[in-house]
């Protein structure tokens, strides 16, 4: 356990982020603004179709249209060799179909042209033969045994072991607990519902785009928007096979992420078409092809059946989860599963879940991947059965809520967590003790507990002659880390902030480092950062040491000041020691490179107040209240930037958000007209109440807390609607047509 | 985007020449919020987009007590919204101009274009329609005036010949004792498309006591707005009220022929018919000046 | 065949001439001809306003006006708000309420913003809702960019040294001057 540290000057503070000039005056530069002499438009042929062999690729006449620099397929790719133990065929067929197209949109091609009309011009004249197979939309019928297959050589991984048949399972698991047919004898009520969602998506307002160019001694560097630089290094240097040294990966701002750019999609298209055109090539996705061809959050069908005595205690728990992997196996159903009851302390349970492919785009992670869909149900049922017994939905959670040490359906042991602490909170809330009146109005709860990650983290850290610190970090900034991370430097240097400056860097100047994914950044990276102020401080001590002519030890490090104590002469602001610095042995230099094992999860309860207009079905959200547990709010508007944010995914996901398909697999609402997510006018002022129950493993206590907040907002909305006019609806999205629908008005 | 060339006339047979030429593969860009969509979706094959927005004509807003109002059909809804005159006498019309997309579509849209794009779900087009409103028609063979009931033919199909350009939208002025009013059904706050839209336009007796006439147009129920003619026999003679509304939202409901869609159901639609001809008709009414209880703008 | 045609405008004050194709977007004319990349693409079908500019006065999306229709018209993108030196108390507002979080739809929100201010000086909240209504942000929940835009609207402001505004004025400062570092090393 390290020390928490107390006193903060700086964390805890609400300076302006350090982007956000760039970001008013419309200088930042995201990987569109990217320009650089020669460049090139690169464009991707997409399938039409959801299903179907490819026979035949001609791409002659549109190699010969002037204009155009050079056109790709998966035939450019290194041959493949071996065996495919590693599922390499797949890797590459994802990125450029070979012989068979999985979903509409999968890509076939890529052409490199002068302008974007030329570029559209050679797609259109790139003849691709296809044999059209029946497609499998539905995930229930993709289980079938006659379903149409994806993958020949697929079959059912479970702990059973492998099976036999081709199938479209990927994988199946179940894990039990106690003894669940017992557990449901001991209740008095029990409540089992099915559910069902479509497959929504991050709706990152920036769509993927990427700049490749080739130097002449065969590097590779890339300008991309991505939550991970060493992801798409890594996935570059996978398909291509060249050396990790050979490939540059540099951040540029991102557009929003929430997951969806954890995945690569155009980098390695882009690199293709730009070693074959010997120009700078750039490829940015069309709001259609992101909407078609990136990845989704799986659809699914979800079972829970849940009892509970009249006393209010849970005796039992079951789920069955079936989450579209989309085209290709991979589906967050295990993340899902983990977290739908673990807030609960139940004694008997059973989970069980299945992977399923269908021909649809491959899902990636969408914030708490896999888990919004299992909140929504287990807290569906959860405030069902509260209401069944009469008990106010936060006292029945706070009844059956996990403590230290709890262990959950799936075996995971709760540590150092805020669940009552949250619920309490959020029963004191401004919001929940004010009564809510007036007709058609309702009130409902939902609470979200989610593990969040740790992972690795590097940052190195230059303390300037000047007594500036300037660090990079190799954590890509998608939510405004610059400025937190700085924050927990700048505390531990006993430094302002603005004597800290933090910057991405590429991956030739910053050791390795995760994604920014999980709720990780902050937390991870902040660690990172602290480990390389502590370098720093030690190898200042050092200095003050040669110049004093004392043993290090001597040195002591105090807010901000090197000296050596009883010694009035021999101290040394840190600038003044910075100042001295090149001249006994050049500057310092700081190196934090960290893999966190250990960090806090975190629990979170809304509050949605709604009015249902009950001859339409509209649902108007009154008051919303979010309260989470974040450890320590290192940059507490920022962590309500990220409560309102995830709240408001949750909204969209609640009332408005879904992939629609026809039978052919055809998406029918690929823009932001059809596939709707909130606007300003659909969301009232969104309400935060941080709770702090720091992490006794964090220098500053803080826990992950970008995630959590998208879980809630369905099953409490839910809840409110079926509050205020008594209709509970069991679908994603929520719409005025299922309400009317529900309530037998239509 | 397929390439096309473009061209912007100062007056109206400058224009109608134009595209007179081109016939079927030239268009007019009024606010381009429709065509240019299209066209970057390969929806149209076009040589020519012929911008009617430098000529005068179609840019104009007059209004005389006794001609009525005639707008330019290339005035932006931005501006309808914020005229006085049709703030004070049109108030239904503009019901529907406001809630054509959000503000950056309202600085470009136009009533033209809603029309001649004869969208199902057009909003104006419906309002129109409960209003009485007609086109002015600039051609090769001239100009003509067409009843906006029966302008739309089918889905983006119009009345317009190639060539063919609308001028104006005309109106009658408001007649005492009238009121008019356009609500629609979408599932977020705004920024959508309408599930389905209804249009009211009532004239009561001097003493509010009775309808004397009226006009009900809906939105995206059937491949074109549709005007519901039995609507009319509905109320007429009625006393403004819950009744003679549930009667016209009847004949409403029959007239609909919704279909299913990613937008909502045909039973989604039927339903909200008439729920919405009622909520039109009692802020038509309320607008109105009837005194009778229970009307208000809820709607 | 069609061929690039001359445009002349007012863009951002300052009188330009531009070359482009009959059919570009005036967001791709500001972007790719121009290289004023603050107005972004999001939709480049009118549904999320992240291209949003002012065009003789009015609040446009640039992906629906093609480059040739502004031939004698004035366009102000968020690149003629300010310069880094002094920004528009929009602009502050903007930064001191966090009302940003990837920036991505902010560019366009200002532009919005701004035009409906320009307009309406005093805004209801409602107000400030359905106009901003058709710029889509997914990152902030809208929160922080409502208050952020309250917080210019005369009589209401919050004096930003409360729980939820910042301790903005020396920080802008600072973040002023590091913005000045980046731009001259940019340069
Ligand atoms: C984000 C968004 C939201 C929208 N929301 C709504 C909504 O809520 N309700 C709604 O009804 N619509 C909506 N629309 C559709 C569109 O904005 C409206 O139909 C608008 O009124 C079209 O006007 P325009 O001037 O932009 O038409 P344009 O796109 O310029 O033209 C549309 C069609 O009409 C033709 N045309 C235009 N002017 C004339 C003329 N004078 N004579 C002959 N033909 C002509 C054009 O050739 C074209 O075929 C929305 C569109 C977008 C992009
Ligand atoms: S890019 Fe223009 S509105 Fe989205
Ligand atoms: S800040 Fe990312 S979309 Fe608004």
């Amino acid at each position: 356990m390290v020390e928490i540290k107390q006193n903060l000057i700086v964390v805890g503070s609400r300076p302006a982020r350090v982007d956000a000039v760039d970001k008013v005056i419309g200088r930042a530069s995201y990987a569109t603004d990217v320009r650089l002499p020669g460049m090139l438009v690169g464009r991707v042929l997409r399938s039409p179709y959801a299903h179907a062999r490819i026979l035949s690729i001609d791409t002659g006449r549109a190699e010969k249209l002037p204009g155009v620099y050079g056109v790709v397929t998966a035939a450019d790719l290194p041959p493949l060799e071996g065996d495919d133990a590693v599922g390499e065929k797949a890797f590459r067929d994802r990125e450029l179909a070979s012989d068979k197209v999985l979903y509409v949109g999968h890509p076939i091609a890529a052409v490199a042209a002068r302008t974007p009309e030329i570029a559209q011009e050679a797609l259109d004249l790139i003849r691709v033969e296809y044999d059209v197979l029946t497609p499998v939309v539905d995930v229930l019928a993709a289980m079938k045994a006659d379903a149409p297959i994806l993958h020949h050589d697929m079959r059912t991984r479970s702990l059973a072991g492998t099976g036999e048949k081709p199938t479209n399972v990927a994988a199946h698991f179940e894990q039990v607990k106690g003894d669940p047919g017992q557990g449901f004898a001991e209740a008095d009520v029990i409540v089992d519902r099915e559910f069902r969602n479509p497959m929504v998506h991050q709706c990152y307002l920036e769509p993927h785009s990427s700049t490749a160019v080739w130097s002449d001694n065969g590097g590779l560097t890339l300008y991309v928007t991505t939550q991970g630089t060493f992801s798409v290094r890594s996935h570059v240097v996978r398909l291509l096979r060249l050396s990790m040294s050979q490939v540059k990966v540099v951040p540029m701002e991102v557009g929003g992420a929430f997951g969806g750019k954890n995945s690569s999609y155009v980098d390695g298209v882009a690199a293709m078409l730009a070693r074959k055109a010997r120009r700078p090539v750039k490829v940015t996705m069309s709001r259609p092809e992101t909407f078609m061809a990136t990845g989704p959050n799986s659809g699914s069908v979800l079972r829970v059946k849940m009892g509970a005595t009249r006393d209010g205690h849970l005796t039992a728990a079951e789920a069955t989860l079936i989450y579209e992997a989309g085209a290709y196996p991979g589906s967050p159903v295990g993340s899902g599963s983990h977290v739908m009851f673990a807030p609960y302390q139940i004694p008997n349970g059973r989970l069980e879940g299945y992977d399923v492919v269908v021909n649809k785009p491959v899902v990636s992670s969408y914030r708490a991947p896999g888990a919004t869909q299992a909140c929504f149900v287990a807290e569906q049922v959860i405030n069902e059965l509260a209401g069944t017994l009469g008990f106010d939905p936060i006292e029945f959670r706070l009844l059956n809520s996990v403590k230290e040490g709890s262990e959950t359906v799936d075996g995971t042991v709760h540590r150092h967590i805020g669940a009552i602490e949250v619920l309490q909170a959020a029963k004191a809330s401004p919001h929940y003790t004010t009564p809510l009146e007036g007709p058609n109005r309702g009130r409902g709860v939902g609470h979200a507990f989610w593990g969040n990650w740790g992972a690795c983290s590097s940052v190195t850290m230059t303390v300037n002659s000047d007594g500036t610190v300037s660090m990079v970090m190799g954590s890509v900034d998608i939510t405004g880390t610059r400025t937190s991370i700085a924050m927990q430097a700048a505390e531990t240097l006993g430094l302002p902030l603005d004597r800290v400056k933090c910057t991405m860097g590429d991956t030739d100047s910053i050791g390795y480092s995760d994604t920014s994914g999980g709720s990780r950044t902050t937390v991870a990276t902040g660690h990172a950062a602290v480990k390389a102020a502590h370098d720093v401080i030690d190898k200042m001590r050092e200095r003050a040491a040669q110049i004093w002519e004392v043993d290090v030890q001597a040195v002591v490090f105090d807010a901000g000041i090197f000296h050596v104590p009883d010694d009035l002469d021999k101290t040394l602001s840190f600038q003044a020691l910075a100042e001295l610095l090149p001249r006994t042995g050049n500057v310092v230099i700081g190196v934090g490179n960290v893999d966190v094992a250990d960090w806090g999860s975190c629990f979170g309860t809304h509050i949605a107040d709604v009015e249902v207009d009950p001859e339409t079905g509209k649902v108007t959200l009154l008051r919303y209240t979010v309260v989470q547990d974040v450890g320590k709010a290192i940059h507490p508007m920022q962590v309500e930037g990220q409560l309102q944010g995830g709240a408001t995914q949750g909204i969209g996901w609640a009332l408005y958000e879904g992939y629609e398909f026809d039978a052919a697999g055809q998406m029918l609402n690929p823009t932001l007209l059809d596939y709707k997510i909130p606007t300003a006018l659909d969301v009232p002022d969104i309400e935060t109440i941080l709770v702090e129950v720091p992490y006794p493993h964090h220098p500053f206590g803080a826990r992950g807390v970008g995630e959590n907040p998208i879980m809630p907002p369905p099953a409490a909305i839910a809840e409110a609607i079926y509050q205020a006019v008594g209709a509970r609806v069991c679908d994603l999205p929520i719409t005025p047509a299922r309400i009317l629908e529900t309530l037998g008005i239509i | 985007m397929k390439p096309f060339a473009y061209e912007a006339p100062t007056s109206v047979d400058q224009a109608v020449t134009l595209l007179a030429e081109k016939g079927e593969r030239a268009r007019p860009l009024a606010g381009g919020t429709d065509i240019l969509v299209q066209v970057r979706r390969g929806f149209h094959n076009l040589d020519l987009l012929v911008d009617v927005k430098r000529i005068p004509e179609l840019v104009r807003i007059d209004y005389d007590a006794e001609e009525g109002l005639t707008l330019g059909a290339a005035v932006s809804c931005a501006v309808l919204c914020e005229h006085p005159t049709l703030q004070a006498h049109y108030p239904g019309l503009l019901d529907a101009v406001s809630i054509i997309g959000g503000a950056a579509i309202q600085g470009r849209a136009t009533l033209g274009g809603n029309l001649c794009n004869a969208a199902p779900s057009g909003d104006a087009i419906a309002a129109m329609i409960a209003l009485g409103g007609e086109a002015l028609v600039a051609g090769p063979e001239g100009r003509r005036l067409v009843p906006i009931a029966s302008f739309c033919t089918a889905p983006g199909v119009t009345a317009l010949r190639p060539g063919d350009l609308v001028v104006a939208l005309r109106f009658a002025p408001p007649k005492p004792h009238s009121g008019a009013a356009y609500v629609r059904f979408v599932p977020r706050g705004e920024m959508d498309i309408a599930v389905a839209g209804a249009g009211a336009w009532v004239a009561l007796s001097p003493g509010g006591t009775t309808f004397t006439d009226a006009r009900i147009a809906l939105s995206a129920v059937a491949p074109t707005p549709l005007y519901v003619e039995r609507a009319a026999e509905a109320l007429a003679g009625q006393a403004p009220g819950e009744d003679a509304y549930a009667r016209a939202a009847e004949a409403a409901q029959e007239a609909a022929k919704p279909i299913d869609d990613m937008r909502g159901t045909a039973a989604q639609r039927q339903h909200l018919v008439g729920v919405l001809v009622k909520r039109a008709l009692r802020a038509a009414v309320a607008r109105a000046g009837a005194n009778h209880a229970g009307t208000g703008m809820e709607a | 065949m069609t061929h690039k045609q001359i445009v002349t405008a007012t863009i951002n004050g300052e009188l330009t001439e531009f070359l482009c194709e009959p059919h570009q977007s005036l967001l791709s004319c500001l972007r790719d001809v121009l290289s004023l990349t603050g107005a972004k693409e999001g939709c480049n079908d009118g549904n999320c306003g992240a291209c949003s500019v002012i065009l003789d006065g009015r609040l446009v999306n640039s992906c629906l006006v093609l480059g040739v229709e502004i031939e004698g018209r004035e366009v102000t993108t968020v690149e003629g708000l300010a310069g880094w030196q002094a920004l528009t108390p929009l602009q502050e507002a903007f930064v001191a309420y966090d009302a940003l979080q990837c920036g991505y739809c902010t560019p366009g929100m200002l532009m919005a913003a701004k035009s409906l201010l320009d307009r309406h000086p005093n805004p209801t909240d409602g107000e400030i809702r359905a106009w901003l209504a058709g710029n889509l942000c997914r990152c902030t929940g809208y929160d922080k960019i409502i208050r952020a835009v309250r917080a210019v609207v005369p009589g209401t402001a919050v004096a930003p040294k409360t729980a939820e505004a910042p301790e903005t004025a020396d920080v802008l400062q600072t973040v002023l001057e590091t913005a000045s570092v980046d731009q001259v090393k940019e340069a």
